[in-house]
């Protein structure tokens, strides 16, 4: 084992604690996160309804714990932070999705430009044609993930007469190996198309920089050994050539 | 109802390299110039500034500089059989859009194509007889040679400041640089980058293997630099957010900062941002252009006539605008009659993964677009075509381009998707793998076309595009065999696992490959077979130019903007020098 991977995989664990114990993490990363594109007043009334998803309350006071869903109604937001924690879950490797926030990105991807198709061709006619001609639907990427949840809710409601996310882990990743299997016929979406979107938003979420809302304290970048936005090289990439470089990462809202 | 404008002498429809060099080279002529470009205007401060700039997710993912395909796209099937429908999202190539195009956004490697690719049919046949091509490939010289550019490549290349050891100066071979690229006059304006570790490894492992690998030409400024225009480059940061971005040091060669601005100082020069040119119109005779028509942000459409008119825009939209204004004879594949639309290429690809043990440190993060080892041992016909069972290769590369973790985090063939053990795969393999890849030339043929679609619309009503275009035996010939050879240069390179991979066949629309789509209006010495002329010039049409990447009559195994670039300043020379002085066809047909 090299000294760099020994000191990756200690930031890691430490990582891992400090998103666990301690209440400021959040918070910080809250403070900085920009307002996505609005709610509809439904999905207002939907998120603040129930008492776990202070919406409202988190847009005005960052710091007062969670910062709600715009898009996603409170059975979404269970269902999705459920399926996050499945696809990349909290382990001795680093931290999972769900703690990162990445079900916040999605819900704030969904809510806004690329959720209502800003860069999507949507004129009929509509065939399925064949999968080299790629995406066909007449949704926007919104419209499939609220479709989505609700066919495999549904689905999960008859076989296990369960909430996906009253699901034990091992049952909900038996779920997602069943979709991401194709073994699985979606009544409204072709199940490949979903998981494959519900996968793409997960990894992206996880990845992408903080101020989308996922990535939370940078923890999958330290992770990984990506120093991030901090991008100057010029007198680094030859002294450092199969050398550790190891650098606290940087999210763009930590540079301004 | 339409507004008709004052005419202007000259009317360039696109502003990026190709548009932007010829406003700049036009402006001492004194004729009143006008640009129009589709998207916005945008500059490195404060488009591109670095930290904002560095947003995987924004620029790579969601594509932010790039042609909204809401908007306007294509349609695509991979044959006659099939009903060709739209493609409904950006996937295997992006577009640009904007001032300064797709040189906003692009790597930075910047070639001089092979003396083989200028004059590709006659040397085939010379050395291999007419019977090695296919009945189907429609294998076309260019109607000039490598020599007749190579003032033009060094133009450009001065023009860029482009970093690289040449291979070949006035026909000396130079252990170090390409020694399969054709004669050059001068050394690059630049020297090459700084390698990366992978290089390195790449580099020792392909001369093992009796191999001849140089660094990439490339157009991120490996020092400050100013060029002969007297502008002004910094050093590259090897920030790793290159391709799909713009550059926040003016390292990267772009139109927006280098031939857009000398052009904007003109007085008798007006760019129109947001100004969606919808077809040129030709008088009653159709040999002659009298104007286009355009709309601006507000939707308010505008007939603007000119007496010169320069199609610029992207390879695509070039043929687009041909197409919907009845330039030039649509071709037919039943017939073979008709030329525009007709020798759609593109590129294909494939090669190895190389996995290293955790010893092996890459920092894959320090890179920058165009920095990169390539080799041309297999690239145009520095290699026997019948033992590879293959026409026109490609360059095998190892890119050091950046590892921007959404889109770049490697794990070996067999591992999940998602869960434990993929997570833990992305850690184990982040920093500790390569690609070798192959990009290799796709070759033109009957059944690979562009035409209008007969259902969809853009939204302005006009028909989309309809592509037709699938990979032949012979490009998957060419895939299999050079990911072989990828593999084994991986092996060499001390990959304790290699993963082979070749694009998907039939080709898919879906994932991204490459932003280098050919042809569709392609240059050469017969009507019958090219849109136009060796001057870029329109056959049937000869106030009209057409630039770009849709003039090659097939693709080669390399990036496309060095003769891009090139054939530019190579047409404005004739636009000059010959044209202005009397207008007409510049070449009889």
């Amino acid at each position: 084992m090299s000294a760099r991977e020994k000191s990756q995989g200690d930031v890691g664990r430490r990582d891992f604690l400090k998103l666990f114990g301690a209440a400021g993490a959040a918070g910080a990363a809250a403070s900085t996160l920009p307002l996505g594109a609005s709610a509809s007043a439904d999905e207002i009334m939907a998120a603040t309804a129930d008492t776990k998803h202070h919406h409202v309350t988190a847009a005005t006071e960052p710091h007062a714990g969670g910062i709600g869903y715009e898009f996603f109604n409170v059975d979404e937001s269970a269902f999705i932070e459920a399926a996050v924690d499945t696809l990349i879950p909290s382990d001795s490797t680093g931290p999972g999705a769900k703690e990162l926030g990445v079900a916040t990105y999605i819900d704030r991807q969904m809510a806004a430009g690329y959720g209502k198709g800003d860069r999507l061709y949507l004129e009929g006619p509509f065939g399925e044609g064949t999968p080299e001609q790629g995406y066909q639907l007449p949704m926007t990427p919104s419209e499939l993930i609220r479709a989505g949840i609700a066919d495999v809710s549904a689905y999960v409601q008859k076989n296990h007469k369960s909430t996906f996310d009253g699901l034990s882990a091992k049952d909900r990743a038996a779920v997602m190996t069943e979709l991401d299997g194709k073994k699985v016929e979606l009544p409204t979406v072709p199940t490949a198309t979903f998981f494959g979107l519900l996968l793409q938003l997960t990894i992206e979420g996880y990845l992408a920089d903080p101020m989308y809302g996922g990535n939370k304290d940078r923890a999958a970048w330290k992770m990984i050994g990506f120093p991030g936005a901090d991008a100057m090289y010029m007198d680094k990439i030859g002294p450092f050539r199969n050398k550790p470089y190891t650098a606290e990462p940087k999210g763009i809202q930590d540079l301004v | 109802m339409a507004t008709k404008l004052n005419a202007v002498d000259v009317l360039i429809v696109g502003l990026g390299w190709t548009g932007g060099i010829i406003a700049k080279e036009l402006a001492s002529t004194k004729l009143k110039i006008v640009a129009l470009e589709r998207g916005g205007p945008r500059d490195t401060n404060p488009d591109f500034i670095d930290p904002q700039i560095h947003d995987e997710l924004r620029y790579a993912a969601r594509y932010d500089l790039m042609q909204n395909v809401r908007r306007e796209t294509i349609t695509f099937r991979n044959g006659e059989s099939q009903t060709a429908l739209p493609m409904r999202q950006l996937g295997s190539f992006l577009p640009g859009q904007g001032v300064g195009g797709a040189g906003v956004h692009w790597n930075g490697v910047t070639w001089r194509w092979l003396e083989w690719d200028h004059q590709a049919r006659t040397r085939t046949v010379d050395k291999y007889g007419e019977k090695i091509i296919p009945s189907d490939m429609h294998l076309q010289d260019w109607p000039i040679t490598y020599d007749d550019l190579e003032p033009y490549y060094d133009r450009f290349e001065k023009t860029c400041g482009t970093s690289g050891k040449a291979g070949n100066i006035n026909g000396r071979k130079i252990d170090g640089g390409n020694i399969f690229e054709g004669s050059r006059k001068e050394e690059y304006p630049n020297p090459p980058m700084i390698a990366a570790q992978s290089m390195v490894m790449f580099e020792k492992a392909a001369r093992n293997l009796g191999y001849h690998p140089f660094p990439n030409p490339s157009s991120n400024a490996s020092r400050d630099y100013v060029n002969p225009d007297g502008v002004a480059f910094g050093q590259c940061h090897y920030c790793g957010f290159c391709e799909r971005f713009g550059c926040e040091a003016n390292a990267k060669a772009s139109p927006h900062f280098t031939v857009i601005p000398l052009a904007l100082k003109n007085p008798n020069f007006e760019l129109r941002t947001n100004s969606i040119v919808l077809k040129v119109n030709l008088d009653s005779t159709r040999k002659k252009a009298v104007s286009v028509s355009y709309l601006d942000a507000r939707g308010r459409e505008f007939e603007q006539p000119a007496d010169l008119i320069i199609l610029s825009a992207y390879a695509l939209g070039n043929v687009n605008l041909l197409l919907q204004s009845g330039i030039g004879v649509p071709y037919d594949p039943a017939t073979g009659k008709g030329v525009v639309g007709r020798n759609y290429a593109y590129q294909c690809g494939g090669g190895a993964t190389a996995f290293f043990d955790k010893e092996t440190i890459l920092n894959r993060f320090m890179g920058a677009g165009a920095l990169g080892t390539t080799m041309d041992d297999f690239n145009g016909d520095n290699y026997d075509f019948v033992k590879a069972g293959y026409i026109g290769g490609g360059g095998i590369s190892c890119s050091n381009s950046g590892a921007r973790p959404i889109q770049s985090h490697p794990t070996p063939h067999g591992t999940p998707r998602w869960g434990s053990a993929w997570k833990k795969a992305v850690v184990d393999n982040y920093d500790h793998a390569a690609s070798v890849g192959n990009q290799g030339a796709v070759m033109a043929y009957r059944q690979n076309y562009l035409s209008l679609d007969p259902t969809y619309t853009d939204v302005f009503g006009r028909p989309l595009m309809r592509m037709t275009f699938d990979f032949q035996d012979n490009e998957v010939k060419q895939m299999n065999g050079q990911a072989d050879i990828c593999v084994k240069i991986a092996k060499e390179m001390g990959a304790t696992k290699v993963d082979r991979s070749i694009p998907p066949v039939p080709y898919s629309i879906v994932p991204y490959q490459s932003t280098h789509n050919t042809g569709g209006a392609v240059f050469g010495a017969d009507p019958n077979t090219s849109v136009l002329n060796k001057y870029l010039q329109v056959w049937d049409v000869p106030n009209v130019f057409v630039t770009g990447a849709c003039v090659f009559p097939q693709n080669a195994g390399k990036n496309p903007t060095g003769p891009v670039g090139a054939l530019a300043y190579w047409a404005v020379d004739a636009i000059k020098n010959q044209y202005l002085k009397n207008p007409g066809p510049l070449v009889t047909s």
